[in-house]
């Protein structure tokens, strides 16, 4: 599950250039232009990668109990 | 008028809810600092969400869709959506973990430990502060363009220079002395509590100025139809080459001092679970209303049809003052102007919280030791330091303004120039003490010659060879921290263990 959510992570990375939208002013909906929308959907898509994280990849150490703390020494 | 009178409101509201978590605070520097590292997954992400959304993005935003179009959200938003939750992860996290278990307030507290080098805080100090300075003004700034932008015309008697709208300076002054006020009150709590409230007022108001707007403009297909097609694409507004390499900006959140302030609030490493999953969509709620609206700006006209309602040269700065100004009402004018203002002070509080504590805890108990000072004495000491660097900031505000976008542009480059220098300190054994202070020079040096390239922000296009100025940046960092790092001696055994703790 790690290997394929860091491989969904560069997929995203990747996608961003939406460089086939660059100049299409078409309008989503009537209003939306393409490039937008996608970014828009891509926001939904980081999220989703991101809960995948938070729910199969969180890292061990951050469970680990630690004491309170006190001053830096 | 009305609209002075609801911002007026508002800012007496946050005065009370700094009077209200003043009575919370437990009178501890520790609780001052980090809230005694108590806060809960809510408030944290709305802390953090408040405080990485500021003038920049409601502002900055709106008058960069406007001159550049609606690329704007892809070159800063739809990355940092990745980017920002990823130095959270990586950086946020284990940075928490090793705060929690030694003990740390500060970004240089766990620098100087790391890297077994007690001056390393006096050479990254005035760094961090100079990169913070233009963070605060765009904040100041911004408050001050947004109010003068909204009360155009509400007082011709009182200031005609500024045709009775109420000046920047004033409305900076006031920010200012609100966020000052409540910090002082409760430290980190009351900023933490004030985000929390603050970015749910923003997001609401966000949404009603867009609604109001978009209805004003004949519906979302008749607003979008006058604005100027050449802004509803990426290509002829913003480069390929400049398009991607926007992704190292986000960068800068691994290396705001504020952020890591806020991330050592949290109660356990699960408060975080809900910043990584929220902070992506929240950021497209608040830019998608402002980058439409900048969109329909460019083309938007009143109703004879002819007048543009944001007239050609308008400082970008002003569109979204400008926008709310003429199509609401003064009643949601006023509350929207509430808004931008809530989302301002959300990132100048923590901001100015972290300013004082990096002085207090990094250059006076670091140079005199802590057993100088009183607990009290240690308040004051980082209450009069925020002052004057607010005073300083403030008379910033006074000369030459630089557009919002720009100017943060140029601070986030600066911070995420930086990035080397803490991943390096969280992943890398083998960085070394020669090797941050070559990386911090080294990236300093760099961001400073670029920036005095560009006229100090003037130029809004300065890009090299197509590319943003922080990879220039951001190589001159890791660059040095790889090669120096490779010809240095290598960090003590117990910093080893201390920092890269066995895996069991």
């Amino acid at each position: 599950m790690r290997l394929f959510i860091l491989l969904y992570m560069i997929a995203l990375f990747v996608l961003h250039q939406d460089f086939w939208l660059k100049d299409d002013a078409s309008l989503l909906f009537g209003f939306l232009p393409a490039s937008l929308a996608y970014h828009m959907a891509y926001t939904v898509l980081a999220a989703f990668g991101w809960l995948l994280v938070v729910k199969f990849a969180w890292p061990k150490f951050a469970d680990e109990p630690t004491d309170d703390g006190g001053e830096a020494k | 008028m009305i609209q002075t009178f609801i911002v007026i409101g508002y800012l007496c509201l946050l005065l009370g809810l700094g009077y209200l978590s003043s009575r919370f605070f437990r009178g501890s520097s520790n609780d001052y600092f980090v809230a005694s590292r108590s806060i809960g997954p809510v408030v944290l992400f709305m802390s953090i969400f408040g405080t990485t959304m500021t003038a920049f993005a409601l502002i900055g935003s709106t008058g960069e869709s406007y001159r550049v179009g609606i690329g704007t959200y892809g070159k800063i938003a739809s990355w940092s959506t990745l980017i920002h939750t990823a130095c959270f992860f990586l950086i946020g996290l284990p940075l928490w973990s090793l705060g929690k278990r030694n003990g740390f307030h500060t970004q240089i507290e766990f620098f100087r430990a790391r890297f077994e080098s007690s001056k390393f805080g006096y050479v990254l100090f005035p760094i961090l502060i100079g990169l913070i300075i233009p963070y605060l003004l765009i904040g100041l700034m911004g408050a001050g363009s947004a109010m003068q932008g909204v009360t155009r015309g509400a007082f011709p008697e009182l200031f005609p220079e500024t045709n009775g709208a109420i000046p920047a300076w004033l409305t900076s002054l006031v920010i200012a002395g609100v966020v000052l006020y409540y910090i002082f009150a409760g430290g980190v709590r009351s900023a933490a509590w004030a985000n929390t409230f603050q970015t749910i007022v923003f997001m609401i108001m966000g949404f009603l100025a867009f609604y109001m707007i978009s209805t004003k403009l004949g519906g979302l297909e008749a607003a979008s139809a006058m604005a100027d097609a050449e802004k509803a694409v990426r290509a002829g507004n913003i480069g390929e080459l400049q398009f991607f390499s926007y992704f190292l900006i986000p960068l800068s959140v691994g290396m705001f001092p504020h952020l890591f302030q806020n991330c050592l609030t949290a109660k356990s490493s699960k408060t975080f679970r809900l910043t990584f999953v929220a902070h992506p969509i929240a950021i497209m709620l608040t830019w998608i209303p402002c980058i439409l609206i900048g969109l329909w700006a460019t083309g938007a006209v009143m109703p004879d049809g002819v007048t543009k309602i944001v007239p050609d040269g308008t400082n970008p700065n002003s569109v979204l003052g400008i926008m709310v100004g003429k199509l609401t009402s003064p009643v949601i004018g006023g509350l929207v102007t509430a808004g931008i203002l809530a989302a301002i002070m959300s990132s100048l509080d923590s901001q100015f919280v972290a300013v004082g504590t990096m002085f207090t805890k990094d250059i006076v108990v670091h140079s005199f030791g802590a057993d100088k000072f009183s607990e009290k004495q240690m308040l004051w000491i980082a209450r009069g330091f925020v002052t004057t660097i607010v005073v300083v900031t403030y008379l910033f505000t006074l000369v030459e303004p630089r557009q919002v976008f720009s100017l943060g542009i140029w601070c986030f480059s600066g911070f995420a120039g930086l990035f080397p220098l803490v991943f390096a300190a969280v992943y890398w054994k083998r960085a070394t003490k020669a090797g941050a202070y070559a990386s911090v020079i080294g990236g300093a040096l760099t961001w400073f010659l670029l920036f005095q390239a560009s006229g100090y922000g003037a130029n809004r296009s300065f890009l090299i060879g197509g590319a943003m100025p922080v990879v220039f940046i951001f190589l001159a960092c890791a660059v040095s921290m790889i090669v120096v790092s490779l010809l240095t001696k290598t960090p003590s055994k117990e910093t080893m263990e201390k920092f890269f703790p066995a895996k069991s």
